[in-house]
Protein backbone atom coordinates (compact mmCIF):
# COMPACT_ATOMS: atom_id res chain seq x y z
CA UNK A 1 0.00 0.00 0.00
CA UNK A 2 2.99 2.39 0.52
CA UNK A 3 3.77 1.80 -3.07
CA UNK A 4 0.75 3.14 -3.74
CA UNK A 5 1.24 6.22 -1.92
CA UNK A 6 4.16 6.70 -3.17
CA UNK A 7 3.26 6.81 -6.69
CA UNK A 8 0.26 8.84 -6.21
CA UNK A 9 2.60 11.35 -4.40
CA UNK A 10 4.93 11.66 -7.18
CA UNK A 11 2.50 11.81 -10.06
CA UNK A 12 0.64 14.77 -7.69
CA UNK A 13 4.16 16.11 -7.37
CA UNK A 14 4.46 16.09 -11.55
CA UNK A 15 1.15 18.08 -12.14
CA UNK A 16 2.36 20.59 -9.63
CA UNK A 17 5.87 20.94 -10.86
CA UNK A 18 4.52 20.96 -14.89
CA UNK A 19 2.61 24.18 -13.68
CA UNK A 20 -1.27 22.11 -13.78
CA UNK A 21 -2.50 24.13 -10.84
CA UNK A 22 -1.39 27.66 -13.17
CA UNK A 23 -4.54 27.51 -14.42
CA UNK A 24 -5.87 28.78 -10.95
CA UNK A 25 -4.50 32.22 -11.79
CA UNK A 26 -7.11 31.59 -15.61
CA UNK A 27 -10.04 30.58 -13.00
CA UNK A 28 -9.24 33.72 -10.58
CA UNK A 29 -9.46 36.03 -13.33
CA UNK A 30 -12.68 34.40 -14.88
CA UNK A 31 -14.31 34.44 -11.83
CA UNK A 32 -13.49 37.71 -10.28
CA UNK A 33 -14.07 39.66 -13.47
CA UNK A 34 -17.42 38.04 -14.12
CA UNK A 35 -18.42 38.82 -10.76
CA UNK A 36 -17.36 42.48 -11.01
CA UNK A 37 -19.02 42.56 -14.54
CA UNK A 38 -22.17 40.85 -12.98
CA UNK A 39 -22.80 42.97 -9.53
CA UNK A 40 -23.09 46.09 -12.25
CA UNK A 41 -25.30 44.18 -15.28
CA UNK A 42 -27.35 41.90 -13.13
CA UNK A 43 -30.52 42.80 -10.81
CA UNK A 44 -31.02 39.97 -7.93
CA UNK A 45 -29.69 37.05 -10.13
CA UNK A 46 -26.17 37.72 -9.17
CA UNK A 47 -26.21 34.74 -7.07
CA UNK A 48 -27.51 32.64 -9.80
CA UNK A 49 -25.02 33.86 -12.45
CA UNK A 50 -21.98 33.50 -10.44
CA UNK A 51 -22.85 30.40 -8.96
CA UNK A 52 -24.10 28.87 -12.41
CA UNK A 53 -20.37 30.45 -14.01
CA UNK A 54 -18.16 29.23 -11.33
CA UNK A 55 -19.15 25.79 -10.74
CA UNK A 56 -19.84 25.57 -14.43
CA UNK A 57 -15.97 26.64 -15.29
CA UNK A 58 -14.86 24.49 -11.74
CA UNK A 59 -16.38 21.55 -13.71
CA UNK A 60 -14.51 21.93 -16.98
CA UNK A 61 -11.40 23.36 -15.98
CA UNK A 62 -11.40 19.90 -13.86
CA UNK A 63 -12.45 17.70 -17.41
CA UNK A 64 -9.86 19.55 -19.03
CA UNK A 65 -7.29 18.55 -16.45
CA UNK A 66 -8.59 14.78 -15.85
CA UNK A 67 -8.69 14.29 -19.74
CA UNK A 68 -5.30 15.62 -20.60
CA UNK A 69 -3.35 14.53 -17.55
CA UNK A 70 -5.24 11.48 -17.49
CA UNK A 71 -4.57 10.10 -20.97
CA UNK A 72 -1.11 10.56 -20.39
CA UNK A 73 -0.56 8.51 -17.17
CA UNK A 74 0.67 5.37 -18.17
CA UNK A 75 1.01 5.97 -22.44
CA UNK A 76 4.01 9.23 -21.48
CA UNK A 77 5.60 6.63 -18.76
CA UNK A 78 5.62 4.24 -21.62
CA UNK A 79 6.77 6.68 -24.36
CA UNK A 80 9.65 8.08 -21.99
CA UNK A 81 10.04 5.00 -20.56
CA UNK A 82 10.42 6.16 -16.91
CA UNK A 83 8.30 2.97 -16.14
CA UNK A 84 11.12 0.53 -16.49
CA UNK A 85 12.73 1.22 -13.47
CA UNK A 86 9.49 1.65 -11.65
CA UNK A 87 8.89 -1.68 -12.93
CA UNK A 88 11.76 -3.45 -12.46
CA UNK A 89 11.29 -2.80 -8.94
CA UNK A 90 8.89 -4.82 -6.36
CA UNK A 91 5.86 -2.41 -8.01
CA UNK A 92 2.81 -4.79 -9.31
CA UNK A 93 1.38 -3.09 -12.25
CA UNK A 94 -2.21 -2.61 -10.46
CA UNK A 95 0.27 -1.12 -7.69
CA UNK A 96 1.44 1.50 -11.12
CA UNK A 97 -2.11 2.06 -11.95
CA UNK A 98 -3.97 3.20 -9.06
CA UNK A 99 -1.38 5.01 -7.76
CA UNK A 100 -1.06 7.21 -10.88
CA UNK A 101 -4.96 7.38 -10.87
CA UNK A 102 -5.00 8.52 -7.04
CA UNK A 103 -2.38 10.95 -7.76
CA UNK A 104 -4.42 13.02 -10.65
CA UNK A 105 -7.72 12.59 -8.73
CA UNK A 106 -5.68 14.27 -5.74
CA UNK A 107 -4.71 16.55 -8.03
CA UNK A 108 -8.02 17.62 -9.22
CA UNK A 109 -9.37 17.49 -5.29
CA UNK A 110 -6.48 20.36 -4.60
CA UNK A 111 -7.62 22.28 -7.47
CA UNK A 112 -11.05 22.23 -6.92
CA UNK A 113 -10.53 23.00 -3.28
CA UNK A 114 -8.70 25.90 -4.13
CA UNK A 115 -11.37 27.23 -7.15
CA UNK A 116 -14.04 26.35 -4.50
CA UNK A 117 -12.74 29.04 -2.10
CA UNK A 118 -12.99 31.33 -5.70
CA UNK A 119 -16.51 30.60 -6.23
CA UNK A 120 -17.56 31.23 -2.23
CA UNK A 121 -15.59 34.54 -2.56
CA UNK A 122 -16.91 35.95 -5.23
CA UNK A 123 -20.73 34.29 -4.31
CA UNK A 124 -19.54 36.64 -1.29
CA UNK A 125 -18.71 39.71 -3.41
CA UNK A 126 -22.03 39.69 -5.06
CA UNK A 127 -24.33 38.98 -2.28
CA UNK A 128 -26.17 41.52 -0.25
CA UNK A 129 -25.82 41.92 2.62
CA UNK A 130 -22.13 40.16 2.43
CA UNK A 131 -22.33 37.04 3.86
CA UNK A 132 -23.83 33.41 3.00
CA UNK A 133 -27.02 32.22 3.03
CA UNK A 134 -28.21 28.83 4.32
CA UNK A 135 -28.53 27.37 1.23
CA UNK A 136 -25.32 28.19 0.00
CA UNK A 137 -24.43 24.85 1.29
CA UNK A 138 -25.62 23.20 -1.24
CA UNK A 139 -23.11 24.00 -3.49
CA UNK A 140 -20.99 22.19 -1.17
CA UNK A 141 -23.26 19.11 -2.60
CA UNK A 142 -22.27 20.05 -6.29
CA UNK A 143 -18.92 20.72 -5.83
CA UNK A 144 -18.67 16.93 -4.13
CA UNK A 145 -20.39 15.81 -7.49
CA UNK A 146 -18.62 17.90 -9.19
CA UNK A 147 -15.50 15.64 -8.35
CA UNK A 148 -17.34 12.34 -8.43
CA UNK A 149 -17.43 13.17 -12.14
CA UNK A 150 -13.56 14.16 -11.83
CA UNK A 151 -13.26 10.07 -10.70
CA UNK A 152 -15.13 8.88 -13.37
CA UNK A 153 -13.50 10.47 -15.98
CA UNK A 154 -9.40 9.88 -14.50
CA UNK A 155 -10.34 6.17 -14.12
CA UNK A 156 -11.77 6.04 -17.62
CA UNK A 157 -8.79 8.29 -19.06
CA UNK A 158 -6.22 5.63 -17.43
CA UNK A 159 -8.53 3.11 -18.82
CA UNK A 160 -8.22 4.14 -22.75
CA UNK A 161 -4.69 4.99 -21.76
CA UNK A 162 -3.79 1.11 -20.86
CA UNK A 163 -4.11 0.11 -24.37
CA UNK A 164 -4.57 3.40 -26.73
CA UNK A 165 -2.63 6.11 -28.17
CA UNK A 166 -3.19 9.29 -26.32
CA UNK A 167 -5.03 11.14 -28.90
CA UNK A 168 -7.82 8.17 -29.42
CA UNK A 169 -7.74 7.75 -25.91
CA UNK A 170 -8.34 11.56 -25.56
CA UNK A 171 -11.23 11.45 -28.26
CA UNK A 172 -13.11 8.29 -26.13
CA UNK A 173 -12.90 10.07 -22.89
CA UNK A 174 -14.13 13.06 -24.03
CA UNK A 175 -16.74 11.58 -26.59
CA UNK A 176 -17.81 9.54 -23.24
CA UNK A 177 -18.03 13.06 -20.89
CA UNK A 178 -20.07 14.44 -24.09
CA UNK A 179 -22.37 11.55 -24.07
CA UNK A 180 -22.39 10.76 -20.54
CA UNK A 181 -23.24 14.35 -20.03
CA UNK A 182 -26.92 13.67 -21.70
CA UNK A 183 -27.31 10.34 -20.22
CA UNK A 184 -30.81 10.76 -18.61
CA UNK A 185 -31.90 11.99 -22.20
CA UNK A 186 -30.48 8.97 -23.82
CA UNK A 187 -32.44 6.78 -21.14
CA UNK A 188 -35.90 8.72 -21.93
CA UNK A 189 -35.23 8.23 -25.34
CA UNK A 190 -34.56 4.39 -24.68
CA UNK A 191 -37.56 4.14 -22.86
CA UNK A 192 -40.11 5.63 -25.85
CA UNK A 193 -38.26 3.11 -28.21
CA UNK A 194 -38.88 -0.28 -29.73
CA UNK A 195 -37.61 -3.78 -30.32
CA UNK A 196 -33.86 -3.71 -31.06
CA UNK A 197 -33.47 0.14 -30.51
CA UNK A 198 -34.94 0.34 -26.84
CA UNK A 199 -32.66 -2.75 -26.30
CA UNK A 200 -29.46 -0.96 -27.95
CA UNK A 201 -30.35 2.28 -26.62
CA UNK A 202 -31.00 1.32 -22.85
CA UNK A 203 -27.34 -0.82 -23.04
CA UNK A 204 -25.61 2.63 -24.53
CA UNK A 205 -27.38 4.45 -21.99
CA UNK A 206 -26.36 1.70 -19.09
CA UNK A 207 -22.86 1.76 -20.59
CA UNK A 208 -21.63 5.26 -20.24
CA UNK A 209 -21.16 6.98 -17.25
CA UNK A 210 -24.28 9.11 -15.99
CA UNK A 211 -22.49 12.63 -15.89
CA UNK A 212 -26.17 14.29 -15.96
CA UNK A 213 -27.25 12.57 -12.86
CA UNK A 214 -23.71 14.63 -11.35
CA UNK A 215 -24.72 17.91 -12.65
CA UNK A 216 -27.23 19.84 -10.35
CA UNK A 217 -25.53 23.05 -10.64
CA UNK A 218 -28.71 24.60 -12.02
CA UNK A 219 -30.79 23.27 -9.16
CA UNK A 220 -28.31 24.98 -6.46
CA UNK A 221 -27.96 28.05 -8.65
CA UNK A 222 -31.76 28.34 -7.87
CA UNK A 223 -31.33 27.52 -4.12
CA UNK A 224 -33.19 24.04 -4.09
CA UNK A 225 -31.87 21.31 -1.75
CA UNK A 226 -29.89 18.09 -2.77
CA UNK A 227 -31.52 15.09 -0.85
CA UNK A 228 -29.24 13.14 1.56
CA UNK A 229 -30.30 10.18 -0.99
CA UNK A 230 -28.96 11.56 -4.34
CA UNK A 231 -26.20 12.10 -2.84
CA UNK A 232 -25.06 8.51 -1.55
CA UNK A 233 -26.45 6.89 -4.70
CA UNK A 234 -24.44 9.70 -6.83
CA UNK A 235 -21.34 8.36 -4.69
CA UNK A 236 -22.27 5.38 -4.74
CA UNK A 237 -22.49 4.99 -8.08
CA UNK A 238 -19.14 6.77 -8.87
CA UNK A 239 -17.14 5.04 -6.72
CA UNK A 240 -18.43 1.29 -8.30
CA UNK A 241 -18.09 2.83 -12.09
CA UNK A 242 -14.40 4.11 -11.25
CA UNK A 243 -13.81 0.85 -9.34
CA UNK A 244 -15.03 -1.27 -12.90
CA UNK A 245 -12.87 0.98 -15.25
CA UNK A 246 -10.00 0.48 -13.18
CA UNK A 247 -10.28 -2.63 -13.24
CA UNK A 248 -10.31 -3.01 -16.70
CA UNK A 249 -7.39 -0.82 -17.44
CA UNK A 250 -5.39 -3.38 -14.91
CA UNK A 251 -6.53 -6.21 -16.54
CA UNK A 252 -5.49 -4.76 -19.80
CA UNK A 253 -2.04 -3.33 -18.38
CA UNK A 254 -1.08 -6.50 -16.50
CA UNK A 255 -0.91 -8.20 -19.86
CA UNK A 256 0.90 -5.80 -21.79
CA UNK A 257 4.48 -5.94 -23.33
CA UNK A 258 6.33 -2.84 -22.67
CA UNK A 259 8.34 -2.41 -25.90
CA UNK B 1 24.58 -20.86 -6.01
CA UNK B 2 22.69 -19.86 -9.63
CA UNK B 3 21.87 -16.04 -9.22
CA UNK B 4 20.06 -16.13 -12.94
CA UNK B 5 19.19 -19.22 -14.98
CA UNK B 6 16.85 -19.30 -17.69
CA UNK B 7 15.45 -21.69 -19.40
CA UNK B 8 14.25 -22.32 -22.55
CA UNK B 9 13.09 -18.41 -22.92
CA UNK B 10 11.86 -17.11 -25.97
CA UNK B 11 9.95 -14.58 -27.15
CA UNK B 12 7.98 -13.61 -30.35
CA UNK B 13 6.04 -10.66 -31.16
CA UNK B 14 3.25 -10.37 -33.25
CA UNK B 15 3.39 -8.02 -35.90
CA UNK B 16 2.06 -6.36 -38.13
CA UNK B 17 -1.77 -4.68 -38.84
CA UNK B 18 -3.50 -7.81 -38.17
CA UNK B 19 -0.88 -8.68 -35.76
CA UNK B 20 -0.42 -12.07 -37.47
CA UNK B 21 3.34 -12.02 -38.90
CA UNK B 22 5.40 -13.47 -36.28
CA UNK B 23 8.66 -11.67 -35.43
CA UNK B 24 11.63 -14.08 -33.33
CA UNK B 25 13.07 -11.64 -30.95
CA UNK B 26 14.40 -14.56 -29.01
CA UNK B 27 15.35 -18.26 -29.24
CA UNK B 28 14.70 -20.64 -26.92
CA UNK B 29 17.91 -19.30 -24.50
CA UNK B 30 19.35 -21.47 -21.64
CA UNK B 31 21.72 -19.72 -19.67
CA UNK B 32 23.23 -19.76 -16.23
CA UNK B 33 24.79 -16.95 -14.40
CA UNK B 34 26.52 -17.94 -10.64
CA UNK B 35 26.41 -15.84 -8.11
CA UNK B 36 29.16 -13.25 -8.12
CA UNK B 37 30.06 -13.49 -11.45
CA UNK B 38 30.36 -10.10 -13.82
CA UNK B 39 28.69 -12.19 -16.75
CA UNK B 40 28.89 -9.89 -20.44
CA UNK B 41 25.97 -10.29 -23.01
CA UNK B 42 27.37 -9.33 -25.92
CA UNK B 43 25.47 -8.66 -29.35
CA UNK B 44 24.96 -6.33 -32.19
CA UNK B 45 22.44 -3.93 -32.41
CA UNK B 46 19.18 -6.00 -32.65
CA UNK B 47 20.31 -8.75 -31.35
CA UNK B 48 17.74 -9.65 -28.47
CA UNK B 49 20.07 -8.29 -25.55
CA UNK B 50 17.47 -5.67 -24.43
CA UNK B 51 14.21 -8.42 -24.86
CA UNK B 52 16.66 -10.71 -23.16
CA UNK B 53 16.62 -8.07 -20.32
CA UNK B 54 13.00 -6.63 -20.25
CA UNK B 55 12.07 -10.53 -19.93
CA UNK B 56 14.29 -10.81 -16.90
CA UNK B 57 12.59 -7.68 -15.38
CA UNK B 58 9.07 -8.71 -16.10
CA UNK B 59 8.49 -5.55 -18.40
CA UNK B 60 7.57 -8.18 -21.81
CA UNK B 61 6.31 -11.46 -21.18
CA UNK B 62 7.91 -14.42 -22.66
CA UNK B 63 6.20 -16.93 -25.11
CA UNK B 64 7.89 -19.77 -23.69
CA UNK B 65 9.86 -21.09 -21.23
CA UNK B 66 10.97 -19.20 -18.12
CA UNK B 67 13.37 -17.55 -15.91
CA UNK B 68 14.60 -17.65 -12.37
CA UNK B 69 16.71 -15.07 -10.35
CA UNK B 70 18.16 -16.20 -6.77
CA UNK B 71 15.84 -19.26 -7.04
CA UNK B 72 12.64 -17.00 -7.89
CA UNK B 73 10.18 -17.35 -10.32
CA UNK B 74 10.53 -13.67 -12.45
CA UNK B 75 7.04 -13.29 -11.80
CA UNK B 76 7.04 -13.14 -8.31
CA UNK B 77 7.64 -9.21 -7.71
CA UNK B 78 8.97 -9.19 -4.63
CA UNK B 79 12.41 -11.11 -5.31
CA UNK B 80 12.28 -7.52 -7.81
CA UNK B 81 14.14 -5.96 -4.22
CA UNK B 82 16.95 -7.92 -4.63
CA UNK B 83 17.93 -6.58 -8.25
CA UNK B 84 18.96 -3.16 -9.60
CA UNK B 85 18.21 -2.47 -13.57
CA UNK B 86 19.67 0.40 -15.30
CA UNK B 87 17.92 0.26 -18.95
CA UNK B 88 19.31 1.30 -22.25
CA UNK B 89 19.76 5.53 -22.27
CA UNK B 90 17.74 6.23 -19.60
CA UNK B 91 15.54 8.68 -19.08
CA UNK B 92 13.89 9.43 -15.76
CA UNK B 93 11.64 12.18 -14.56
CA UNK B 94 13.11 15.53 -15.57
CA UNK B 95 10.89 17.63 -13.07
CA UNK B 96 12.47 15.87 -10.44
CA UNK B 97 16.19 16.62 -8.73
CA UNK B 98 18.85 13.83 -8.63
CA UNK B 99 18.16 13.43 -4.79
CA UNK B 100 14.19 13.75 -5.19
CA UNK B 101 14.44 10.93 -8.09
CA UNK B 102 16.28 8.57 -5.50
CA UNK B 103 14.39 9.08 -2.67
CA UNK B 104 11.50 7.93 -4.84
CA UNK B 105 13.10 5.05 -5.78
CA UNK B 106 14.35 4.26 -2.44
CA UNK B 107 10.39 4.19 -1.29
CA UNK B 108 9.29 2.16 -4.41
CA UNK B 109 12.39 -0.66 -3.30
CA UNK B 110 11.41 -0.53 0.39
CA UNK B 111 14.86 1.12 1.29
CA UNK B 112 14.17 1.33 5.71
CA UNK B 113 13.13 5.42 5.78
CA UNK B 114 15.63 5.68 8.48
CA UNK B 115 18.55 4.62 6.09
CA UNK B 116 17.13 6.22 3.07
CA UNK B 117 18.94 9.64 3.76
CA UNK B 118 22.09 8.31 4.46
CA UNK B 119 22.19 6.00 2.02
CA UNK B 120 21.15 8.18 -1.18
CA UNK B 121 23.61 10.69 0.37
CA UNK B 122 26.68 8.58 -0.24
CA UNK B 123 24.96 7.11 -3.24
CA UNK B 124 25.17 10.70 -5.06
CA UNK B 125 28.71 10.86 -3.80
CA UNK B 126 29.62 7.49 -5.09
CA UNK B 127 28.97 8.29 -8.79
CA UNK B 128 29.97 12.03 -8.44
CA UNK B 129 26.51 13.76 -8.58
CA UNK B 130 26.88 15.12 -4.75
CA UNK B 131 27.27 19.27 -6.09
CA UNK B 132 24.20 18.38 -8.88
CA UNK B 133 22.09 16.80 -6.22
CA UNK B 134 19.20 19.44 -5.85
CA UNK B 135 19.38 20.13 -9.78
CA UNK B 136 16.16 19.37 -11.82
CA UNK B 137 17.33 16.31 -14.06
CA UNK B 138 16.27 18.24 -16.63
CA UNK B 139 19.81 19.92 -16.40
CA UNK B 140 21.52 17.38 -16.64
CA UNK B 141 23.91 16.39 -19.57
CA UNK B 142 23.92 12.34 -20.98
CA UNK B 143 26.35 10.96 -18.85
CA UNK B 144 25.04 12.38 -15.76
CA UNK B 145 21.45 11.04 -16.37
CA UNK B 146 23.69 7.76 -16.92
CA UNK B 147 25.26 7.97 -13.69
CA UNK B 148 22.00 8.31 -11.85
CA UNK B 149 20.95 5.83 -13.78
CA UNK B 150 23.72 3.51 -11.93
CA UNK B 151 23.24 4.96 -9.02
CA UNK B 152 19.41 4.35 -8.94
CA UNK B 153 20.34 0.62 -9.65
CA UNK B 154 22.72 0.05 -7.16
CA UNK B 155 21.00 2.10 -4.27
CA UNK B 156 18.81 -0.75 -2.35
CA UNK B 157 22.06 -2.83 -2.51
CA UNK B 158 20.45 -5.48 -4.52
CA UNK B 159 22.27 -9.06 -4.78
CA UNK B 160 22.05 -8.50 -8.95
CA UNK B 161 22.32 -5.98 -11.05
CA UNK B 162 21.40 -6.03 -14.43
CA UNK B 163 23.10 -3.05 -17.12
CA UNK B 164 22.24 -2.79 -20.68
CA UNK B 165 24.58 -0.95 -22.46
CA UNK B 166 25.88 0.52 -18.99
CA UNK B 167 28.81 2.53 -21.13
CA UNK B 168 26.58 4.00 -23.86
CA UNK B 169 27.23 7.41 -24.52
CA UNK B 170 29.73 7.90 -21.80
CA UNK B 171 33.25 9.61 -22.60
CA UNK B 172 36.49 8.17 -21.77
CA UNK B 173 36.36 9.00 -18.37
CA UNK B 174 32.62 8.42 -17.88
CA UNK B 175 33.07 4.72 -19.10
CA UNK B 176 36.77 4.06 -16.90
CA UNK B 177 34.30 5.08 -14.24
CA UNK B 178 31.45 2.61 -14.98
CA UNK B 179 34.35 -0.39 -15.62
CA UNK B 180 35.58 0.82 -11.79
CA UNK B 181 31.72 0.86 -10.17
CA UNK B 182 31.38 -2.31 -12.00
CA UNK B 183 34.95 -3.94 -10.05
CA UNK B 184 33.72 -2.48 -6.86
CA UNK B 185 30.54 -4.31 -7.55
CA UNK B 186 32.34 -7.59 -7.85
CA UNK B 187 34.52 -7.38 -5.36
CA UNK B 188 31.19 -6.77 -2.90
CA UNK B 189 30.19 -10.15 -4.73
CA UNK B 190 27.60 -8.94 -6.30
CA UNK B 191 26.45 -10.63 -9.66
CA UNK B 192 26.65 -8.30 -12.45
CA UNK B 193 24.80 -9.63 -16.05
CA UNK B 194 25.45 -6.86 -18.46
CA UNK B 195 25.10 -6.04 -21.92
CA UNK B 196 27.26 -4.38 -24.52
CA UNK B 197 28.61 -4.47 -27.82
CA UNK B 198 31.79 -2.57 -26.88
CA UNK B 199 33.81 -5.82 -26.78
CA UNK B 200 37.14 -4.33 -25.16
CA UNK B 201 35.08 -4.08 -21.82
CA UNK B 202 33.51 -7.38 -21.89
CA UNK B 203 37.36 -8.39 -22.38
CA UNK B 204 38.60 -5.99 -19.27
CA UNK B 205 35.64 -6.94 -16.76
CA UNK B 206 33.64 -10.47 -17.62
CA UNK B 207 34.52 -13.99 -15.91
CA UNK B 208 32.11 -15.08 -18.80
CA UNK B 209 30.46 -14.08 -21.64
CA UNK B 210 27.72 -14.93 -23.95
CA UNK B 211 27.62 -14.40 -27.57
CA UNK B 212 23.53 -13.63 -28.88
CA UNK B 213 23.03 -13.17 -32.37
CA UNK B 214 19.77 -12.83 -34.41
CA UNK B 215 18.02 -14.04 -31.29
CA UNK B 216 19.84 -16.62 -31.01
CA UNK B 217 22.55 -17.60 -28.42
CA UNK B 218 25.86 -18.23 -30.35
CA UNK B 219 28.40 -19.43 -27.42
CA UNK B 220 28.87 -19.13 -23.75
CA UNK B 221 32.04 -19.29 -21.29
CA UNK B 222 35.24 -17.85 -20.14
CA UNK B 223 36.91 -15.26 -22.72
CA UNK B 224 40.10 -17.59 -22.70
CA UNK B 225 38.45 -20.65 -23.66
CA UNK B 226 36.58 -18.58 -26.31
CA UNK B 227 39.12 -16.93 -28.27
CA UNK B 228 41.16 -20.68 -27.93
CA UNK B 229 38.71 -22.23 -30.16
CA UNK B 230 39.35 -19.31 -32.15
CA UNK B 231 41.85 -20.56 -35.05
CA UNK B 232 45.11 -19.10 -34.05
CA UNK B 233 47.18 -16.48 -36.63
CA UNK B 234 50.34 -15.49 -37.47
CA UNK B 235 51.90 -12.25 -38.55
CA UNK B 236 54.82 -11.99 -41.27
CA UNK B 237 56.89 -8.87 -41.32
CA UNK B 238 59.37 -8.75 -44.64
CA UNK B 239 61.03 -6.34 -46.67
CA UNK B 240 59.57 -5.81 -50.08
CA UNK B 241 57.28 -3.23 -52.01
CA UNK B 242 54.54 -5.65 -53.35
CA UNK B 243 52.55 -8.89 -52.01
CA UNK B 244 53.16 -11.72 -53.73
CA UNK B 245 51.08 -13.06 -55.73
CA UNK B 246 50.64 -16.59 -53.84
CA UNK B 247 49.24 -14.56 -50.38
CA UNK B 248 45.58 -14.31 -52.02
CA UNK B 249 45.06 -17.73 -51.86
CA UNK B 250 45.97 -18.09 -47.99
CA UNK B 251 43.48 -15.28 -46.65
CA UNK B 252 46.01 -13.20 -45.92
CA UNK B 253 45.66 -9.78 -44.42
CA UNK B 254 48.01 -7.99 -45.72
CA UNK B 255 49.20 -4.00 -44.98
CA UNK B 256 52.04 -2.10 -47.29
CA UNK B 257 53.65 0.59 -45.62
CA UNK B 258 56.81 1.89 -47.18
CA UNK B 259 59.41 -0.68 -47.90
CA UNK B 260 57.78 -2.85 -45.32
CA UNK B 261 55.33 -5.73 -45.77
CA UNK B 262 52.91 -7.28 -43.30
CA UNK B 263 50.81 -9.99 -43.44
CA UNK B 264 48.61 -12.09 -40.95
CA UNK B 265 47.73 -15.25 -42.48
CA UNK B 266 45.82 -18.36 -40.43
CA UNK B 267 48.49 -20.40 -38.70
CA UNK B 268 47.77 -23.66 -40.86
CA UNK B 269 49.34 -21.27 -43.92
CA UNK B 270 52.32 -20.67 -41.91
CA UNK B 271 54.65 -22.82 -43.64
CA UNK B 272 53.27 -21.70 -47.81
CA UNK B 273 53.57 -18.08 -46.71
CA UNK B 274 57.24 -18.55 -45.62
CA UNK B 275 57.92 -20.85 -48.86
CA UNK B 276 56.47 -18.22 -51.08
CA UNK B 277 58.52 -15.34 -49.31
CA UNK B 278 61.98 -17.68 -49.80
CA UNK B 279 60.94 -18.98 -53.60
CA UNK B 280 60.16 -14.80 -54.16
CA UNK B 281 63.72 -14.03 -52.55
CA UNK B 282 62.24 -11.81 -49.76
CA UNK B 283 64.20 -11.40 -46.53
CA UNK B 284 61.71 -11.87 -43.34
CA UNK B 285 61.99 -9.19 -40.68
CA UNK B 286 59.36 -11.25 -37.87
CA UNK B 287 56.96 -13.73 -37.40
CA UNK B 288 54.79 -13.72 -34.76
CA UNK B 289 51.87 -15.55 -33.17
CA UNK B 290 48.63 -13.56 -33.00
CA UNK B 291 46.72 -14.40 -30.28
CA UNK B 292 42.94 -14.47 -31.26
CA UNK B 293 40.80 -11.54 -29.49
CA UNK B 294 37.40 -12.15 -27.90
CA UNK B 295 36.36 -9.28 -31.13
CA UNK B 296 38.05 -12.03 -33.83
CA UNK B 297 35.29 -15.05 -31.73
CA UNK B 298 32.67 -12.38 -31.67
CA UNK B 299 32.96 -11.86 -35.81
CA UNK B 300 33.06 -15.52 -35.88
CA UNK B 301 30.33 -16.05 -34.31
CA UNK B 302 28.01 -13.23 -35.82
CA UNK B 303 29.79 -13.23 -39.02
CA UNK B 304 30.64 -16.92 -40.00
CA UNK B 305 31.77 -16.17 -43.62
CA UNK B 306 35.13 -15.59 -43.36
CA UNK B 307 36.47 -12.17 -43.91
CA UNK B 308 37.75 -12.04 -47.30
CA UNK B 309 41.70 -11.09 -47.76
CA UNK B 310 42.57 -8.11 -48.72
CA UNK B 311 45.28 -5.22 -49.09
CA UNK B 312 45.21 -2.00 -47.15
CA UNK B 313 47.58 0.62 -47.90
Amino acid sequence: MNRVVHIAANTFREAVRDRVLYNLIAFALLLSGAAILVGQISIDIERLVVVNLGLTAVSLFGVVIAIFIGIGLVSKEMEKRTLYTVLSRPVRRWEFLVGKFLGLTGTLFVNTFFMAIGVFAALLYVSVPHRFQSFDAWILAALFFIVLQFVILCSLALLFSSFSSPLLSAVFAFSLFVIGSFAEDLRGFARMSHGLTQWLATGAAYLVPNFSALNVIGQVAHEQPISGHLIVYNTAYALAYSAVAICGAVLIFERRNLK
Amino acid sequence: MIAIETINLEKTYAVGFWRKRPRVALRPLNLTVEEGEVFGFLGPNGAGKTTTLKLLMGLVFPTGGTARILGKDISDSEIKAQIGFLPEQPYFYDYLTAKELLEYYAQLSGVNAKERGRKIEAMLERVGLKDAARLQLRKFSKGMLQRVGLAQAILHDPKVVFLDEPMSGLDPMGRREVRDLMEELKQQGKTVFFSTHILSDAEALCDRVAVIHQGELRGVGRVAELTSAVAGKVELIWNGSAVPAGFTALEAECHISGETMRAVVPEAQQEAALEILRREGLRLVSLTPVHPSLEEYFLQKVNPVARSAGVAR
